[in-house]
């Protein structure tokens, strides 16, 4: 070989290399961007539902209340036979099986979807209206294209006859996409078309706040105690090396904590956001103390010095001059420990956050669910609804990250003293 | 109630920190003296006085008056003649006496329960009766301790800072107390369970199938039972099973994190390394239950299909996607930490490199790389610690069953998997099953405690050798 080959194989060798490099950065960023993609595919037809157009008519005989009915007569009131007649005008069927299939295709909660109407506008009985009656998670799947129609009948969720009422309803444009605000508005549901994130939404927000309360100061006093009160000893060493282990345990060892501590000692109440705040803030406490301390560390030693040469008091020179110059950075360190304990789920199933939740919770001690453990309750479900509403509150959650993330940036940026 | 307490408390001594205020003035101008620190300083002083041991008592009474009473009134009602064998059927009356004095039990009320109810409401009442009085009693003290304090002006700033000096220490307690409260809560139910199993057993076992584990009397156990016990709690198939997967993990994170890592470190522009590490690390931000859907609903089905196409037999639960995703969750935690690593090799000996002819890779391969060596290997297992602590992935894309394989393609499940399974949903207390899950989450814990401890002391040294 001669020195000419041997020097171009080691400049190939060197592209080689160089490619390697390249080529798995690129592949990370191939992920993110699959990642997300999927996510956005298969969540965004969720914001919508589906809704088919009927004409109901309150008869008077199919209903014991007359116009001007308090709303608690209304609440009271069985709007069951309205809403059947009213289901079975929109499509001639023949037997009880194809009554039944046609009234399938609207969701379960049609009858109340009615009285809500009447609610509003007492004096209806005896009237006709044009109203949007939500349609199944089946046709609501079918509408969006998430559904394959041409398989055989038998491995079909949709009969041919519901095919051909929904291809009859879609001809005469009586199918309609609004905006889905059960999503945002209802708790958990069996059925997909009714099943929202407003109870996760209220429960991860009751936790994060709960965490917010009990680890920000906490973190914030042990690490100024850590970085400017403490003296080197044995004890100073001890709670220094906990901290570095506490940050690496894994998170499903503080469900276990809770669940022996906090549920069976303490007996607090299972499910709840305030056990689930605890859980996290026992959690996020040393993950937040490192970048506390980290910040404490940069603000340089002359401020200190400069406040003692002026006759503070050591307490006065660290928390009228230290603290406030550390504050973006601990801030930004507190809002990214809360954004990774947003996207925590492991603790909170083992205490009991995966139980099914209908009601939406009114304070932190309801039983209640929060955004991942739902993503993962429905992500165990079968129905094909709950794929697109599982990426969808995928994406709220995400969505959440993105702006804690960058408020802790934004705040890191324009309030951080450099000092050199 | 507590909320009332508290609230008083809060508004009492806020009140106080006036009084403690316009008193200390006023002294100083009737009787001429000059105070030891400003005014506001007693203010503080009273404050902290009246508020931190009346608030502490109330938190420490809080903790253990639902066990003091439960213990009190299961042991009331079986004075009364109340039957239970197990903790199990002494927890279940002692909810119903709950729910009688709460109005809200339906059913058939013996005499015995309707007793013990009544003798709940008592005891509710005195501990409530007694926890006010004493929170008074703990206020007066204080408050009389700290006026005679500032009426002999005493020197309240210091006395303030270092009340405050001691809370701050309290505050860097926490870690200490939530380390003991981790080992407390999983020895005491792991050592429960290892008076059942036989510790050997449990480590050695090549089975596992808790389910299986049904025990009708935990404190007898027959020979023949614990034949059968011994068999459903062997440890072996999950911790090859979790190994199996982070192996996997690491096939993928390795190679990608380590390369990225170089290429920030040695090779990309300022622009291109402001922009990329950012994205890269949002993979380390993405929720791990976020994979786990990715995992068991795209990437599980995804890999089935190609087997099928190419013949082969794929479990959608496979180890592969699992620890494929797990890869991909950890490849900014190796690269971002072999990034700095690499960064701190100091520069003098890539000069020395280049100086005697040698191409960039070459530096890298044979002088950055061997000098970092110790910091690699210490991120490499910083990531393996979190790989098998890992849950969310494993729970949603890997399986359930324990198999002991070393195909891919199968489903194993592991630790952390298997303390999910045993502790969703409806547990009984005391069996070996429940027990169970605590001493996986003792091996889980010491396991990646060893490894973190391996970790930073590799990092630690090869900085020392730097700096």
């Amino acid at each position: 070989m001669t020195k000419e080959e041997r020097l171009k194989k080691r400049h190939k060798a060197e592209k080689r290399f160089r490619f390697y490099g390249l080529a798995s950065i690129f592949f990370a960023l191939l992920f993110v961007l699959i990642l997300v993609n999927n996510i956005f595919s298969k969540g965004s037809s969720a914001f919508m539902k589906t809704a088919i157009n009927v004409e109901v008519f309150f008869d008077p005989e199919l209903i014991e209340i007359q116009n001007g009915a308090t709303s608690d007569e209304i609440l009271e009131a069985d709007f069951y036979d309205i809403a059947i007649e009213t289901l079975l005008k929109v499509y001639p069927a023949k037997t009880l099986d194809e009554e039944n299939a046609l009234i399938d295709l609207f969701t379960t909660d049609a009858e109340i979807e009615i009285k809500r109407v009447f609610l509003e506008d007492n004096t209806l009985i005896g009237k006709k209206i044009n109203l949007e009656i939500t349609a199944s998670d089946d046709i609501d799947q079918l509408h969006k294209g998430n559904y394959p129609r041409d398989l055989p009948e038998d491995r079909r969720r949709i009969s041919n006859f519901q095919l051909k009422i929904y291809d009859n309803l879609v001809e005469n444009k009586k199918i309609i996409k609004n905006f889905n605000n059960y999503f945002f508005s209802n708790g958990d549901s069996r059925d997909p078309e009714l099943a929202g994130i407003g109870g996760a939404l209220v429960g991860s927000f009751y936790s994060i706040i709960i965490c917010l309360l009990l680890a920000f100061p906490v973190a914030v006093l042990a690490s100024i105690y850590l970085e400017e009160f403490a003296p080197k000893n044995k004890i100073t060493d001890f709670i220094e090396i906990n901290i570095n282990n506490l940050a690496a345990v894994p998170s499903i060892v503080y469900g276990l904590l809770a669940l022996q501590i906090l549920l069976a000692t303490i007996q607090l109440p299972r499910s709840t956001p305030l056990v689930a705040g605890i859980t996290l803030a026992l959690m996020t406490l040393p993950r937040i103390i490192i970048p506390c301390r980290a910040s404490l560390k940069a603000v340089p030693p002359s401020i200190r010095e400069g406040a003692l040469a002026v006759g503070a008091s050591k307490f006065q020179s660290v928390f009228h001059h230290v603290v406030p110059l550390a504050l973006p950075g601990t801030l930004s360190g507190t809002i990214i420990g809360l954004a990774q304990a947003l996207g925590e789920t492991a603790p909170l199933i083992l205490i009991g956050m995966v139980a099914f939740v209908v009601d939406i919770p009114s304070t932190p001690i309801d039983p209640s669910s929060s955004l991942p453990v739902q993503v993962y309750l429905w992500s165990e479900s079968a129905e094909r609804g709950f794929v697109e509403k599982t990426s969808a509150t995928i994406m709220m959650l995400l969505s959440f990250l993105i702006v804690m993330n960058f408020v802790a940036v934004y705040l890191r940026q324009k309030f951080e003293k450099r000092w050199n | 109630m507590n909320f009332v307490l508290i609230f008083l408390i809060t508004i009492f001594s806020l009140s106080l920190f006036f009084y403690g205020r316009s008193k200390t003035k006023s002294l100083s101008i009737q009787n001429n003296i000059k105070l030891n620190a400003l005014p506001k300083f007693y203010g503080y002083y009273l404050v902290l006085w009246c508020s931190i041991p009346a608030l502490v008592f109330l938190l420490v009474w809080s903790l253990f008056e639902p066990v003091i009473i439960k213990s009190i009134i299961i042991e009331t009602a079986a004075n009364q003649g109340a039957i239970f064998n197990d903790k199990n059927e002494a927890n279940l009356i002692y909810e119903k006496i709950k729910a009688i004095h709460l109005g809200t039990f339906f059913g058939d009320i013996d005499s015995i329960l309707k007793e013990s109810a009544i003798s709940y409401a008592k005891f509710i009442n005195l501990f409530t009766n007694s926890k006010i009085v004493l929170i008074f009693g703990i206020i007066i003290a204080s408050v009389i301790y700290s006026l005679k304090k500032i009426k002999n002006n005493n020197k309240a700033r210091d006395d303030v800072e270092l009340i405050l000096k001691g809370l701050l220490f309290a505050s860097s307690l926490i870690a200490i107390l939530t380390t003991l409260g981790i080992i407390f809560s999983l020895l005491f139910e792991s050592i429960k369970f290892f008076s059942v199993i036989n510790i050997f057993d449990y480590l050695f076992g090549t089975n596992w199938s808790p389910q299986r584990a049904f025990v009708s009397d935990a404190s007898a156990i027959t020979a023949a039972e614990y034949e059968e016990l011994k068999d459903a709690f062997g440890f072996i198939p999950l911790i090859a099973g979790t190994s199996f997967i982070a192996f996997i993990a690491m096939l993928v994170a390795v190679p990608i994190g380590l390369f990225s890592g170089i290429y920030m470190a040695e090779y990309a522009s300022v622009k291109v390394r402001r922009l990329a590490k950012p994205i890269i690390e949002i993979l380390a931000g993405i929720p791990t239950v976020v994979y786990g859907f990715f995992a068991a609903l795209t990437v599980g089905p995804f890999f089935r299909q190609v087997g099928e196409s190419l013949g082969l037999t794929v479990s959608s639960e496979s180890a592969l996607a699992a620890g494929l995703i797990m890869g991909i969750m950890i490849i900014p935690y190796i690269s971002s930490l072999s990034d700095d690593v690499i960064n701190s090799v100091p520069q003098s000996l890539r000069d020395g490199s280049y100086a005697i002819g040698a191409t960039k890779s070459e530096t890298i391969k044979q002088v950055v790389i061997p000098a970092a060596l110790p910091g690699i290997i210490g991120s490499v297992l910083l990531a393996v610690s979190r790989a098998i602590g890992e849950t969310m992935i494993v729970v949603m894309a890997a399986g359930l069953a324990a198999n002991l394989t070393i195909n891919p393609l199968e489903s194993t499940t592991t630790i952390t998997t298997q303390i999910v399974m045993i502790l969703v949903g409806d547990q009984e207390f005391d069996s070996p099953k429940t027990q169970s899950a605590f001493a996986l989450g003792l091996t889980l814990f010491v396991a990646t405690l060893a490894l973190n401890y391996i970790a930073q002391r590799a990092v630690k040294k090869y900085r020392e050798k730097y700096d």
